[in-house]
């Protein structure tokens, strides 16, 4: 408590070492990186430049008149009570100022809605909490998970300071890779309930909502990495499901498809040897961290009343609940979602053994690909 | 004779518990309310300081996301339905008779209803957090798909809205029959005080919009229980159906809420300026107008649904036009400071600060109603920002002016006007420390409804924070001058202000049990504007 003390007081006198070697005081929107996120900035600037010049003028009329109209410098009151001309002045003139606010605006979302012609399609779907990217022409998914440090500094514990991670809560594993200089049509859906997709950058957030499609686009101008958030309530993770994305060149880009192809294959091919125990419970736990922990917790006691316990549960400790344990993972079941589409079956047999033998689970048990692959339908 | 004076007394003035319970009386159900809202606030503020520590700094350090977001919730709910909406209808109840010269209001059984079936609706809410899975955790905007996944706590969720609203149509009904009944001989409608006005007006707004949110919610539950889909899309509904009939309850609450405020501000700053209103007319016809516009842009509330464009420029269009009649009301309140001979006490001090900052709110409501710069603003601290300077600074802001004002006459003492000032310069510069760096936040990229953020955000979260715990602090202070107000000081006069006007300063402070038994006769001073 002590050194949260201090920092309210380094806070109060503005003097913010060492935060200040990390955070920035911020003022003002992003200009972005995309000829729409330009515009939408100067859209920006030029209403608040209005409504700045409006409030000086208003607010220093109005001061002038506390200061001068006081009873203390003895001043009589004046009678008058209403006045047609002005009335009609103070009517026109703020109809005026919204007339030519709203004409640049409407061109802009003219411009911002027209998602024609674009040469490249990605899809992201919201999960509760991660995001899923289809690449539609180029036949790739991804699935992109806050990534492992994230997660580590975000439990509630006393040896945790995200201070020294300049990019906590803003980085995820796997980051949306998008090419330049290329008009990209990006839609927007859910598996589950509403999301939303927003990187700054971009000059837009749209929802990402369940059965429903949205499409936008993005005309990204400079190579570079562009973080965001979800920006709609969706639930305990909503503050941990970021947005990364990698612009760049379309050289780059088609390399980078071509790679992550082969190493999707690879790990589907090696998906399905066996593993020893050893190997199992490290490549489980970190299975875990990235999928199981946002509900089940690092300690696997889970949410009382939300999200069941694993450790010592039933279903992660009986033999006879294998079975099932492994239908859980691969199916879902009430508010689980289901994992059999983003996991292969040497995570799922990873992450089935880990559950089995970690927070003193000890059940011994060992969970071979081949025991998933047996249960796929 | 005094055998009838002493029946008289019994019959219509019980005491101790019976009096609340049974009570009919206009100004025990006001008292009632207004001492109900205030616990509200500390309920809900007790839970905005649990958000403010939990911001203070990056990282968790004090609850579980889960639980930090039915704070988020609940604090809105309990704000909302709980303070503001209670505390204005208690103002109502006292003030509408005694403004308007009626005995008491209409429907007075119907008045103690309204009122006490008001803490049941907040102790099933508040229970909520005790139940299995955590109270209400989606956002008060209680969206599908994600509120249908609530535990036990759902049905209560549901039911809690469903008596709120009954309470507060009923306490709409009352005020309508009252005002359109029981006005004084003489007191033509465009005669009423303006707080009279804004209050009728707001009473219309609650009985067209509520009962589209008990619809809403309804839907909801036979969502979740009896297996129909019309928020589901995997049954041929639409979850963004449920947003529409939302906001369009939605926006009109949020004129429910701003209305009464513009009543009183309208009342005080001609009494210290000592000066009439300017434009009584165009108040009551702007009044009008952005109640009416209030039912046309609901839809500001979701413009990143992804809309048709032509729905989008409609109600960016329509939204941009509510600055119209806004602006007409802040120029008149200027106007009528203008020239005047003005005095500072507490009221007219909140009363200005009222004007100011909820003029800044209005800025950020025209640029927020810009669509295309709407994407970005869109759920971030920008508009938490905005929408706790029309709220905060807005709305509380006018009843704690309000409560200055009228406390002379409702318990018949002065108020202890240093604490007083000390209690607005405190509320004053805490809440722009509390409210103003949010602006920053949400420019800069930070989700609202977050329980933990990236360090960027740090040094503005932490100011923020401080300016909350000295706002949440200094209404202790406020707490403290009411109650020693009611338990003596200087002696009130009938017309506690130099400059007031109205039929309430013509009886005696504090307001005897029964006022106007016989309708008062008004002079012409009286009636003018």
């Amino acid at each position: 408590m002590t050194s949260i003390f201090k920092k309210a007081i380094q806070a109060i006198f503005l003097v913010t070492l060492p935060i200040s070697a990390f955070a920035d005081w911020a003022l003002n929107m992003r200009e972005g990186v995309t000829p729409i996120s330009q515009k939408v900035y100067d859209m920006h600037m030029v209403s608040l430049w209005v409504v700045t010049i409006i409030g000086i003028i208003v607010f220093g009329i109005m001061f002038w008149s506390i200061f001068h109209h006081r009873k203390s410098r003895g001043v009589k009151p004046a009678k008058f009570s209403h006045s047609t001309t002005v009335e009609i002045i103070w009517t026109a003139i703020p109809l005026l100022i919204i007339i030519g606010l709203a004409i640049p605006a409407t061109k802009l979302l003219i411009e911002m809605d027209d998602t024609s012609e674009t040469a490249l399609t990605v899809k992201a779907v919201g999960y509760q909490w991660k995001w899923k990217y289809e690449y539609l022409e180029d036949d790739l998914t991804l699935y992109s998970n806050l990534d492992e440090k994230s997660v580590e500094l975000s439990q509630r514990a006393d040896d945790v300071d995200p201070m020294e991670y300049s990019d906590y809560l803003l980085n995820v594993d796997e980051p949306l890779v998008l090419p330049t200089n290329t008009k990209i049509r990006i839609l927007t859906t859910a598996n589950d309930v509403i999301h939303a997709w927003w990187v700054p950058d971009l000059g837009w957030k749209r929802d990402a909502i369940p059965g429903f499609i949205n499409d936008n686009w993005a005309y990204i101008n400079e190579p570079g990495t562009y973080r965001g958030q979800c920006a709609e309530i969706c639930g305990k993770g909503h503050g941990y499901m970021p947005i990364v994305v990698k612009a760049v060149s379309m050289d780059d880009y088609k390399v980078w498809v071509a790679e992550k192809k082969q190493e999707q294959d690879e790990a589907n091919a090696a998906s399905s040897k066996t593993m020893t125990k050893e190997e199992l419970m490290t490549k489980g736990e970190a299975v875990y961290k990235a999928n199981c922990l946002a509900c089940h917790q690092a300690n696997g006691q889970g949410v009382k009343g939300v999200f069941p316990a694993l450790a010592g549960s039933k279903i992660a400790t009986q033999p006879e609940n294998l079975k099932t344990h492994i239908t859980h993972i691969l199916y879902g079941k009430n508010l689980m979602p289901p994992f059999g589409e983003q996991l292969n079956d040497g995570d799922i047999a990873a992450v089935t053994t880990y559950e089995r033998n970690a927070w003193g689970n000890d059940t011994g048990d060992v969970v071979q690909p081949g025991d998933i692959a047996a249960e796929r339908k | 004779m005094s055998t009838l004076a002493h029946e008289h007394d019994h019959h219509h003035a019980p005491s101790g518990l019976k009096r609340w319970i049974f009570s009919t009386n206009h100004k025990d159900i006001g008292t009632l309310y207004l001492i109900f809202a205030l616990m509200m606030f500390f309920i809900g503020g007790a839970m905005a300081m649990i958000i403010r520590a939990e911001l203070f700094q990056p990282g968790l350090q004090f609850v579980d996301p889960q639980f930090y977001n039915s704070m988020v919730t609940v604090h809105a709910l309990i704000m909302i339905f709980g303070a503001v909406m209670p505390a204005g209808v208690g103002l109502a109840n006292w003030m509408i008779p005694l403004m308007i010269g009626a005995p008491d209001m209409a429907l007075p059984r119907m008045n103690n209803m309204s009122f006490w079936i008001l803490p049941f609706g907040f102790a099933l809410l508040i229970s909520t957090l005790f139940m299995n899975g955590g109270g209400p955790a989606g956002g008060w905007t209680m969206y599908p798909p994600l509120v249908l996944q609530l535990n036990d706590a759902f049905p209560f969720l549901i039911f809690t809205v469903h008596i709120l609203g009954v309470s507060s149509i009923m306490g709409a009904i009352n005020i309508i029959a009252t005002v359109f009944n029981m006005r004084a001989p003489g007191m033509t409608l465009m005669k009423m005080p303006l707080f009279v006005w804004t209050w009728v007006i707001t009473a219309f707004l609650l009985i067209a919009s509520l009962p589209v949110l008990a619809g809403a919610v309804t839907m909801l539950l036979t969502d979740k229980y009896f297996g129909t889909s019309f928020f589901s899309a995997a049954g041929g509904g639409d979850p963004v159906l449920f947003q529409h009939i939302f906001w369009f309850f939605g926006h009109p609450e949020v004129y429910i809420l701003a209305l009464p405020a513009f009543g009183i501000v309208s009342t005080i700053i001609p009494t210290f300026a000592r000066k009439p209103l300017f434009g009584y007319a165009s108040m009551v016809y702007a009044t009008a107008s952005i109640a009416i516009l209030s039912f046309f842009v609901w839809a500001h509330h979701m413009f990143t649904v992804g809309m048709p464009i032509k729905g989008e420029l409609f109600f960016m269009y329509a939204t941009m036009l509510i600055a119209v009649p806004t602006g007409v009301k802040v120029f008149n309140w200027m106007a009528t400071m203008w020239k005047g001979a003005m005095t500072f006490e507490a009221p007219m001090l909140f009363s200005i600060a009222f004007v100011i900052l909820f003029t800044i709110g209005g800025f950020s409501g025209l640029m927020l109603g810009i669509t295309p710069v709407d994407f970005q603003y869109h759920d971030t601290y920008f508009v938490v920002a905005h929408f706790h300077y029309v709220l905060l600074t807005g709305a509380v802001f006018s009843l704690m002016a309000a409560a200055y004002y009228w406390l002379p006459k409702w318990t018949g003492y002065m108020y202890d006007e240093k604490l007083a000032k000390i209690h607005f310069w405190l509320s004053a510069i805490a809440s722009n420390v509390l409210f103003f760096p949010q602006h920053f936040l949400g420019l800069a990229g930070m989700p609202r409804r977050i329980p933990d953020y990236n360090i960027q955000f740090a040094d503005f979260n932490m100011i923020s924070s401080i300016g909350g715990f000295a706002y949440g602090i200094s209404q202790l202070l406020f707490v403290y001058i009411v109650i020693k107000c009611a338990l003596g000081g200087k002696k009130a006069k009938a017309q506690a202000w130099e400059g007031a006007k109205g039929l309430e300063w013509t009886v005696p402070s504090p307001a005897p049990f029964h006022t106007f038994e016989t309708p008062p006769k008004l002079t012409k001073a009286m009636l003018e504007n």
